[in-house]
């Protein structure tokens, strides 16, 4: 029994029908045609179907589509504005912090909104907020070195902007 | 080419733009990758992200129990679904449906393995049936309606008691579950070696079965054209000529209709070398249905069917002088095979195993038995490293355990044993013949990074604070871009380990290189383009890769076993070569000069001694498409293609080095450092580099401390989803510090050795000798991979717990 929705994804609003049990992931990737969010692992453990939803870092792979119906969601795709990079995907070029790509668009969401809460921090704690985000390729050093410099140009870029930066430097 | 040592702490190495670097420095340098843009924004596409019209969806049925016969499959409930487009069985095919074995040895037992299961089941994840639906979620719901019944049988899961007289038989028909016994080396040699020698040291390790765990599970689309025959493949694949060519037997379609396609691919790791029944079963499923069918493997399946790795049981015994000479080296190994012999496996525990066990030592005698046993798990081949990590774990652990054994300093011990760089190359009694190697030099390097010096009387100071620190030495060898194809052919594979390269000018200038090989993460788009344009002298952003795609490329053999660079690269590096030397020609014609007269330097020709007599490359190329005025005996275009075979595999080394701290009351391990000092030839760039050489070490890290596969009696995967079996997160591995030596590789023009595998194979004795080394004070000699808390702890109490 489908169930007709409405999802706003990267400002853009969709109608469309869903079974009860379709999960986000599969209706932004098969219905809407958002693939840059990716499916690795079906149980919200290696965290390369993340998304935003309202902001906060969601694992679209455990989440039912008919429960984000009213809540603004993005993904990957929307990260970059303008055709500019976002300073943690210019990051993460610069420091290699990605080899296959397939966990980088969960990897680069959760560290968005992790740069939101915290946007200074440790390599303790980043390696911290990635618990959820697993890469194979990497090594994960590379990419605690991309959020690092990813948080140095967003604080730059924030106070830039005339915006005051919590811890900045 | 940069030849420099680097030093880099936990930023590494620095990168460039490209645009920031001149032509003439582009090999070498540390430039971004090009893969990278398209990755970070969500447009890269992965073979799930393909959208055909009319496209239906394939799941399939795996067997719920390790060991069975099928008394019979129902699948009329399944047929009865609505959006149900089509189920079928083994019973439905009538291809040949058998999955080939590439390798063979001379006392192999080849064995059936038919892509479905027929009346017996042989390992959990084995295939029964698929469903093809509508939607991804009805072909699901669809198999799960499918009833098999099955009449259960004893399971056996690990080698040595699959060796058993009274073990459940995996091929009744074989009446064993010997699937080969090999040997190399000579027996009489390595007694007479014993019987001289001091000591004898002797260990039996394990090393663990492993799930490779690529990120992407496995994926295929098919794509099936009645009217022409034509039938494509997108894949998850690091081979797709490979694939097509073992695809065209398996499915009984003429090759040459048959295209296969790696779109980007997420990872491999060896794991997507392989011939899978999924593949050819989804190409079936499109023919039936003569509509698109897409196959997306959930994590499960990939659990309970993608090939394993290592899975050895071992004793082995040195032979070591009171000086500290290795004289011999004694090894016998049980090697897990899995239910079926997959593409390469026979390969993986024999020639990429005991032709290693020299490790970086001159040792004058070895011996090796391996048998591979046949195993209610599932097939296991190549997974990153295939062999050389178990050879090197082995030589590694037991040079340190006969250092302890006869009190010498384990870093002296390896150092007595070196070969002299002027001694290469260097012919091991395991028919090896090492290209060039400088191991001093990279051991020096690392123990300088870890303070080696001063470590012990650290380590005394903290013992007497109760705390416990210790240090784990690994000089490694690898061989990679396995060749010449005549030897691999000897050696029973049933392939040449050539690769091939295109090059290819456009009449504006620009230029188009493909490659046989298939990059799944390796940034090959980057580094193959930094190649051709050193070696054409044109602009980077000139230069575009195309790999992955058999309709693409002339041929290849794919991305395994460290072999792009090498073969890869030096086959686009002798079609450059052929590609200057037509143009030189031409160049020669319109600038009315003998060729010998012409020189070529940074992409422009010239007539020696008159400079200003010059011609650019890229004008030269439009004169070749022109040919309005060309020589006489020179064909118009300016392309060309090589299959570069080498002479020999090439030899990377280095020292890594542990150190860490172990609480022997919870058994937690910490690192304190980890120095990672690698030679692997020429870098063509430097970041790329450090970034296998991470990415190895953390699964290497993974395998010492947190991975296994393991099964219950019954066969039964336990570790079977990403909570149960360990994939190391960020804070599981530690900041590296990355160094590097070059000794460049004489067997190919690039003087590349290669570094896919150098961490993986690398990292995990480092760790397990620093633990070992830690718990000293406590009698610890050993403790089985992954060296959990409970197993660490149990050891630290002389491993009944009780203490």
């Amino acid at each position: 029994m489908e169930r007709d929705i409405t999802l706003t994804v990267n400002g853009t609003e969709h109608e469309l029908s869903v079974e009860p049990r379709t999960l986000l992931i599969h209706a932004l990737r098969d219905e809407m045609g958002y693939t840059g969010p990716n499916v690795g692992c079906e149980s919200s453990t290696c965290g390369t179907c993340t998304v935003h939803v309202d902001g906060k870092a969601v694992k679209a792979c455990t989440e039912l589509a008919v429960r984000a119906e009213g809540s603004e969601i993005t993904t990957i795709e929307a990260l970059n504005e303008d055709g500019e990079l976002h300073p943690l995907q210019e990051s993460f070029q610069e420091e290699h912090g990605l080899q296959c790509g397939y966990c980088t668009p969960g990897m680069v969401m959760t560290a968005a909104e992790f740069l939101e809460e915290e946007p200074d921090p440790d390599r303790e704690e980043i390696r911290e907020a990635l618990e959820g985000n697993l890469c194979r390729c990497t090594g994960y050093q590379n990419i605690v070195n991309a959020v690092e410099t990813g948080a140095e140009k967003m604080r730059t870029e924030t106070a830039a902007d005339g915006g005051t930066v919590e811890g900045g430097d | 080419m940069a030849t420099e040592e680097r030093r880099s702490g936990p930023d590494g190495v620095e990168t460039v733009d490209a645009d920031d670097v001149d032509a003439a420095d582009i090999l070498g340098s540390a430039i971004e990758r090009r893969e990278d843009p398209s990755l970070l924004t969500g447009d890269a596409e992965y073979t799930d992200d393909i959208q055909l019209p009319d496209s239906a969806h394939a799941a399939i049925l795996r067997s719920q129990y390790a060991h069975a016969r099928i008394e019979g499959i129902d699948t009329s409930e399944a047929e009865a679904m609505d959006d149900v487009v089509d189920v079928f069985t083994a019973e439905d095919i009538d291809v040949p449906g058998n999955l080939p074995t590439a390798w063979d040895l001379d006392t192999l037992r080849t064995v059936d393995h038919p892509v479905l299961a027929e009346d017996r089941i042989r390992y959990q994840g084995d295939a029964l049936a698929v469903v093809v639906a509508e939607e991804r979620y009805q072909a699901h719901d669809a198999v799960d309606r499918i009833d098999v019944d099955y009449d259960r049988l004893e399971a056996v899961t690990d080698p040595e008691t699959a060796l058993d007289d009274d073990a459940p038989v995996v091929h009744e028909e074989e009446g064993t579950n010997t699937a080969f016994d090999w040997e190399i080396g000579d027996a009489d040699e390595t007694d007479a070696a014993f019987a001289e020698a001091d000591h004898a040291v002797g260990i039996d390790v394990t090393n663990q079965l492993l799930i490779p765990n690529a990120m992407e599970p496995r994926a295929a689309i098919a794509d099936y054209d009645d009217s022409d025959d034509e039938l494509t493949l997108h894949m998850t694949t690091q081979n797709p000529h490979v694939h097509r060519l073992l695809l065209s037997g398996v499915i009984d379609h003429p090759e040459h209709k048959l295209r296969v396609r790696a779109p980007d691919v997420g990872g491999g790791f060896g794991s997507k070398i392989h011939h899978y029944a999924d593949e050819a079963l989804v190409a079936l499923a499109a023919k039936r249905a003569e509509r698109p069918v897409k196959w997306q493997a959930t994590r499960t399946e990939t659990y309970l069917t993608d090939a394993q790795g290592r899975g050895h049981e071992t004793h082995a015994e040195l032979a070591v002088d009171d000086d500290g000479t290795i004289r011999g080296l004694r090894v016998d190994t049980a090697a897990n095979m899995g239910a079926y012999l997959s593409t390469f496996a026979p390969a993986v525990p024999t020639y990429l195993y005991g032709t290693l066990l020299s490790g970086q030592y001159d040792i004058p005698a070895i011996h090796c038995e391996v048998s591979g046993v046949f195993t209610n798990v599932p097939p296991v081949d190549a997974y990153r490293g295939a062999g050389r990590p178990e050879a090197s774990f082995v030589v590694e652990r037991i040079v340190k355990e006969a250092a302890d054994a006869i009190g010498m300093d384990p870093t002296e011990l390896r150092r007595h044993n070196f070969p002299d760089p002027d001694e290469f190359p260097h012919a091991t009694p395991v028919a090896m013949e090492y290209d060039s190697g400088d191991y001093d030099k990279t051991l020096d390097r690392a123990l300088d990074l870890v303070d080696y010096d001063e470590f012990r009387e650290r380590q005394e100071r903290a013992r007497e604070e109760g705390r416990y620190i210790g240090v784990g030495l690994s000089c490694y060898i690898e061989a990679c871009g396995l060749a010449p194809s005549e030897l691999v052919g000897e050696l029973g594979a049933g392939a040449g380990l050539w690769e091939s390269g295109l090059v290819r000018f456009t009449p504006s200038g620009t230029v188009k290189a493909a490659v046989g090989t298939s990059g799944h993460g390796q940034g090959h788009d980057t580094t193959y383009a930094q190649v051709v344009a050193n070696e054409l002298g044109v602009d980077y952003d000139d230069v575009d890769v195309d790999e992955g795609d058999t309709d693409a490329l002339p041929q290849g053999m794919g991305t395994y076993g460290s072999r792009s660079a090498a073969v890869g690269g030096s086959a686009l590096v002798q079609s450059a070569r052929k590609v200057v030397d037509k143009a030189r020609k031409i160049a020669a014609h319109q600038l009315e000069a003998d060729p010998i007269d012409v020189e070529f330097e940074d992409g422009e020709f010239y007539v020696a001694g008159a400079p200003d007599r010059s011609m650019g490359v890229q004008d030269v190329a439009l004169e070749a498409y022109l040919a309005h005025d060309i020589p006489d005996d020179i064909e118009p275009g300016l392309e060309a293609t090589t299959f570069f075979d080498p002479d020999n595999f090439v030899f990377p080394f280095g020292t890594h080095v542990a150190v860490v701290e172990v609480d022997p009351d919870t058994g937690e391990i910490e690192f304190e450092d980890y120095v990672a000092v690698d030679d692997v030839g020429n870098q063509i760039n430097p970041k790329i580099v450090e970034g296998q050489i991470h990415g190895g070490v953390a699964q290497g890290v993974g395998q010492a401390l947190y991975e296994g596969a393991e099964y219950d009696e019954n066969g039964q995967l336990v570790t079977g989803s990403m909570q149960d079996y360990t994939v190391p997160k960020a804070e599981h591995i530690p900041d590296m510090e990355t160094d590097s030596t070059t000794t460049p590789s004489p067997v190919n023009p690039l003087g590349v050795k290669g570094v896919g595998e150098a961490g993986t194979i690398a990292a995990p004795q480092a760790v397990v000798n620093a633990v070992v080394d830690a718990l000293e004070p406590f009698g610890v000699e050993d403790i089985d991979m992954p060296l959990t808390n409970e197993r660490v702890w149990r050891a630290a109490h002389g491993n009944g717990g009780d203490s």
